[in-house]
């Protein structure tokens, strides 16, 4: 079902610049060339009846309800596969037409229940509208004889034709007795998701629609995004929640809280309950597809886990006490300033959240900064993409991606390193599988078999599957053969770039060292790939590189990412539509939390503390005088906190002791601090070694923005109230007014109106702006007023292009006999990152444990098989996961998620780090992997210590529950 | 903090500047980065083991942290 807002115009929206004028029914009608007659006249506000047309999918022409007369043409031909052109006249309604649409909706209707009344889309389903539209008064042809509606027949016998309701899918349900087969969920799958999970089975009166080999839809190769039930004109293929409660009666346009991709959402809602989330057709990053997170994993929103009380307690091992806003303020007040009396003001900060919107994250930074009075705030793009922020800083001039995703529409060479779209960023990832089926070329760098090497109606020309920590290796190689062989684009490098550093870069990169035939042993690729590969790449026509956490999350993660920026600048891939270097980001505001100030050493719009103009301004604008040299960075921070030095610590939205690496150096961190403050939605893993908890509100509950991986600032809107009380902007700024420091903001719009006066990248961003052009793209100011899609396009931010040398530099973290293979780690499709939220969801039900992915050599070598419990151990601990065997491994090298947190993956995790960020080298960890027959030590303290926390929140919880009855 | 850890991160940085062909360059890039990453009581700790033999340092890390100007201690 469409959303309750939305107009279908039944055909995609043609891009042609010249126009074509025509009459539809006596008006004249001026359309771009390409478009259908039956979306000219939909736009002229003349609809004509349609069931299998949807203005997401490519005409069809099957349901023969649009057919029109055309002057001077034979025949009813359809509007929606008949384009238009010049001086055409016709007629949607005629007394021949209406009686031929009678008959095709009395045919329809004949194998239909007509239980209109107490169907999911009553009210909404668009064969009851067709039927009232032509004006369908009987169906002759009875319910007697073959149809698809009844179980049994007349005579009491087994109909062969029925097939019962698919209830399988957490999230929809699948009724084969209202279809029409009119194949737009078939369509749907192929066209917008690009999985292919469905099909019509069958021909004629006995077509059906079939998930797989008709299988039921979850175990099914279906992806649950949706696209199908969104896509049905009926009620065969309805959200279980539609099926519950009915019909939402308004719908408001936000942006998803889940990855970096940044879909735009219509929150379907019922008074303040959230019906369906629809995607928005007119959403420019999505273009009205969704996952299966976006679209419906958002129960943990509502979850009875959900936290919406203060408490606080004196030690971790105390039960928590329920308390109120204020005295939570002032007890955390109180305690951050006796620990800077006590111990210095450097002995506290803060880390903000890539979860949540600009606006908090701002008023974060600003806390710390100008409140706490130093600059120890860093965010969680410390473990993900600081490189990305450094290295494109270094080469390109700045800290985000150059281009918008649409761009990929005229890329003719698609490179993927370190990178799983179709997974981590689906939505994206479908868009990236269209152009490749279109007849893009693709370059997958990747130690692991990603769905996208090999998937429907796609092959990569090349899948370079290196060994895990050779990224720099592999790219040096790639660069090498593209200065030796003569493939530089000398004209774009002369004009764009700096002469000298791109000399230096030319004569390192073309050492001997670097050849792909003197690398292949080192990084495991075959010689002639990396040349073809190489080749491709520079020569094919526009060149873009997605890369990922791949990339970044390597002890030379921020060279690897100025080794891709050099190779777009040595061919020329950069600074217009096709090319460019696109960072995924992983987490949904990941991009914005960086933009608003979030590292220790820049303000926000990246800017150095030590710069005395920019300073000046902030010390202006925020009323006292601000630090001009760098605060701690997380790890810094744990460091801190083990010697003494750093005592107390306000998180924002981020479970640390998940997510970062050696879990156990990070919860004796932890412990070692007096004042850990905690607000989230739930009592996370963080919370646990907390000591006061403030309720977060979810992205469902508050006002503000967030910016995806192609810099685009949406609008987040709040649907419901906060279960808390408050968004969470306001309990940073009751923070900062308990500790002293005023903030005064009435709605986040003003918290914007502030980021952009004191940031030169959104000078011309405001609430108002973005409500006008839908989402805007920074930078936005007066240079660029409707922002910027493309970056980069006549000179680089820096000014000229750097190139900077990119030595390979071989991880310490080495395999050898005690821990032979490499453990690399990612994540999947139906979970999110640490999972607070999606292992709150029926998620769980494609994805209930991390599993450790092992080749079947490895595995038949340690004796190990499906499903066994296996012990993988390194140098920082041990944990114990079932195995998964697959071919995907390469030999030598395991692989986990992250994202339950009793899993233990970051107990394997070294303190190895990216030399320029300290970003953790997560993909990268030698372990030994046996059999083994019960959880391993650590797991064993884990659960007994999420026990203990678990009963001292329920005490606080039925406490409350006393007090105030 | 930890020692260990600091020079271990001194080292790294000093390892990616050690390609740099011009040493100067290269020292310059060490204490740079130092300074414009590095919290200000990590640099002081760096520098007074450096003043103490500086031992685990590599080369170009030695020379970067010789060359840091430490700001003032904060009142703190």
């Amino acid at each position: 079902m469409l959303s309750i807002v939305e107009v279908d115009y039944g055909t995609p929206k043609a891009t042609s610049k010249t126009t074509v004028e025509l009459q539809i029914d006596g008006k004249t009608v001026r359309v771009p060339q390409g478009t259908s007659v039956m979306r000219a006249a939909a736009q002229a506000g003349i609809n004509i009846p349609k069931l299998c047309a949807s203005e997401m999918l490519d005409a069809f022409g099957s349901c023969r309800l649009c057919l029109v007369e055309i002057e001077g043409r034979k025949g009813y031909p359809a509007s929606c596969t008949t384009p238009v052109s010049a001086g055409m006249t016709v007629s949607t309604q005629t007394p021949r037409l209406a009686d031929l649409r009678r008959g095709v909706m009395e045919l329809y209707i004949s194998d239909h229940p007509l239980d209109c009344l107490t169907c999911p889309a009553n009210g909404h389903c668009e064969l009851q509208d067709m039927a009232g539209v032509v004006g369908l008064r009987e169906v002759r042809y009875g319910y007697d004889g073959a149809n698809h509606v009844y179980a049994k027949t007349p005579a009491g016998e087994t109909n062969p034709l029925f097939v019962a309701k698919d209830e399988s899918n957490p999230y929809f349900t699948f009724d084969p007795s209202k279809c029409i087969a009119c194949s737009r969920c078939v369509r749907a799958c192929d066209e917008v998701q690009g999985t292919f999970a469905l099909t019509i089975q069958g021909r004629g009166f006995e077509s059906k629609v079939a998930a797989s080999q008709d299988n039921r839809f979850l175990d099914s190769e279906c992806v649950s995004c949706g696209a199908c039930v969104q896509a049905c004109p009926t009620a065969t293929l309805s959200e279980n929640t539609l099926i519950e409660k009915g019909q939402a009666e308004h719908s408001v346009v936000t942006t998803c809280a889940y990855c970096g991709v940044g879909c735009s959402f219509r929150a379907e809602m019922k008074g303040e309950e959230v019906m369906r989330m629809v995607p928005n057709k007119d959403g420019q990053a999505n273009h009205g597809h969704s996952c299966v997170k976006g679209r419906f994993a958002i129960g943990y929103a509502s979850h009875p886990d959900r936290i919406t009380t203060p408490m606080i307690r004196a030690k971790i091992s105390d039960p928590w006490k329920v308390v109120s806003w204020d005295e939570a303020f002032s007890h955390v007040a109180s305690e951050f300033k006796r620990l800077q009396a006590t111990h210095g003001k450097q002995a506290v900060g803060g880390i903000t959240s890539s979860r949540c919107t600009n606006e908090e994250t701002y008023l974060v930074q600003k806390l710390v900064r100008a409140g706490f009075g130093n600059n120890n705030v860093d965010t969680c793009a410390r473990v993900c993409h600081s490189p990305t922020g450094y290295g494109l800083k270094s080469t390109l001039g700045e800290s985000a991606g150059t281009q918008d995703f649409d761009s990929i529409e005229q890329t003719d060479v698609v490179l993927v390193i370190g990178a799983n779209p179709t997974d981590a960023h689906p939505v994206f990832g479908s868009q990236m599988k269209q152009r490749l089926r279109a007849g893009a070329r693709l370059i997958v760098i990747d130690p692991r078999r990603i769905d996208l090497v090999r998937t429907p109606h796609i092959q990569a020309d090349y899948h370079l599957k290196l060994k895990p920590g050779t990224n720099v290796a592999v790219l040096d190689t790639l660069a090498h053969v593209i200065v030796t062989e003569g493939l530089v684009d000398e004209a774009f490098v002369s004009a764009r770039c700096e002469p000298e550093a791109f000399a230096k870069w030319r004569a390192f990169v073309a050492q001997d060292k670097y050849s792909p035939e003197a690398m292949e042993a080192e990084t495991g690729v075959p010689a002639a790939a990396v040349r073809g590969a190489a080749r491709l790449y520079a020569t094919g026509g526009n060149g873009a590189i997605y890369y990922g956490l791949g990339v970044t999350e390597h002890a030379q993660g921020s060279t690897a990412v100025m080794g891709i920026a050099n190779l777009a600048m040595a061919t020329g891939n950069i600074g217009r539509e096709g090319v460019g270097v696109n960072p995924m980001r992983g987490q949904n505001n990941v991009q914005g939390s960086c933009d608003m100030g979030s590292f220790p050493h820049e303000f926000p719009g990246y800017r150095h503390v030590s710069d005395v103009a920019t300073r000046t301004l902030f010390e202006k604008d925020w009323g006292v005088p601000l630090l001009g040299e760098p605060g701690l960075r997380i790890p810094n921070m744990f460091e801190a906190a083990l010697d003494g030095s750093f005592r107390g610590l306000y998180v924002e939205g981020e479970d640390i002791a998940q997510s970062d690496p050696d879990t156990q150096h990070v919860t004796a961190a932890l412990s070692a601090m007096e004042c850990i403050v905690v607000q989230d939605l739930f009592l996370n893993e963080t919370a646990k070694y907390a000591h006061v908890f403030l309720p977060g509100s979810s992205f469902l509950e508050k006002d503000g923005t967030f910016t995806n991986a192609e810099r685009r600032v949406s609008r987040v809107r709040k649907v419901m109230a906060p279960k808390a009380g408050y968004a969470d902007w306001e309990i940073t700024q009751k923070l900062a007014q308990a500790m002293g420091y005023p903030m005064h903001y009435s709605h986040a719009s003003e918290i914007m109106d502030e980021i952009a006066r004191l940031t030169p990248t959104f000078h011309g961003m405001s609430f108002d702006k973005i409500d006008q052009l839908g989402s805007v793209q920074w930078p936005c100011n007066e240079e660029h007023p409707n922002g910027t899609p493309v970056m980069h396009v006549d000179e680089f931010v820096r000014g000229k292009g750097r190139f900077m040398l990119t030595e390979y530099v071989p991880t310490s973290e080495k395999v050898n006999a005690e821990h032979p293979l490499i453990l690399t780690t990612g994540r999947i499709l139906s979970q999110y990152n640490v999972g607070a939220q999606t292992r709150r969801t029926a998620n769980v039900m494609w994805h209930d444990e991390d599993r450790l992915e092992i080749h079947p050599h490895d595995a038949e070598e340690r004796g190990i098989a499906e499903h066994d419990w296996v012990g993988i151990r390194s140098r920082s601990g041990d944990t114990v996961l079932r195995a998964m065997i697959s071919e995907r491994m390469q030999p030598g090298v395991v692989y986990t998620t992250f994202h339950f947190p009793g899993s233990g993956a970051n107990v394997i995790t070294t303190e190895n780090s990216d030399w320029a960020t300290n970003c953790p080298e997560y993909k990268v960890t030698a372990v030994q992997v046996t059999r083994v027959t019960q959880p391993s030590d650590w797991q064993k303290r884990f659960h007994a210590f999420s026990d203990q926390q678990q009963a001292l929140l329920d005490q606080a919880q039925s406490a409350d529950t006393l007090g105030q009855a | 903090m930890n020692i260990e850890r600091l020079i271990t991160m001194a080292n790294d940085i000093a390892t990616y500047f050690t390609v740099e062909p011009d040493h100067a360059t290269a020292v310059e890039g060490v204490r740079d980065h130092l300074t414009k990453f590095w919290d200000p009581a990590m640099r002081r700790q760096l520098k007074a083991h450096l003043d103490h033999g500086g031992e685990g340092l590599n080369p170009l890390a030695r020379e970067g942290v010789e060359k840091l100007v430490l700001p003032p201690a904060s009142g703190s």
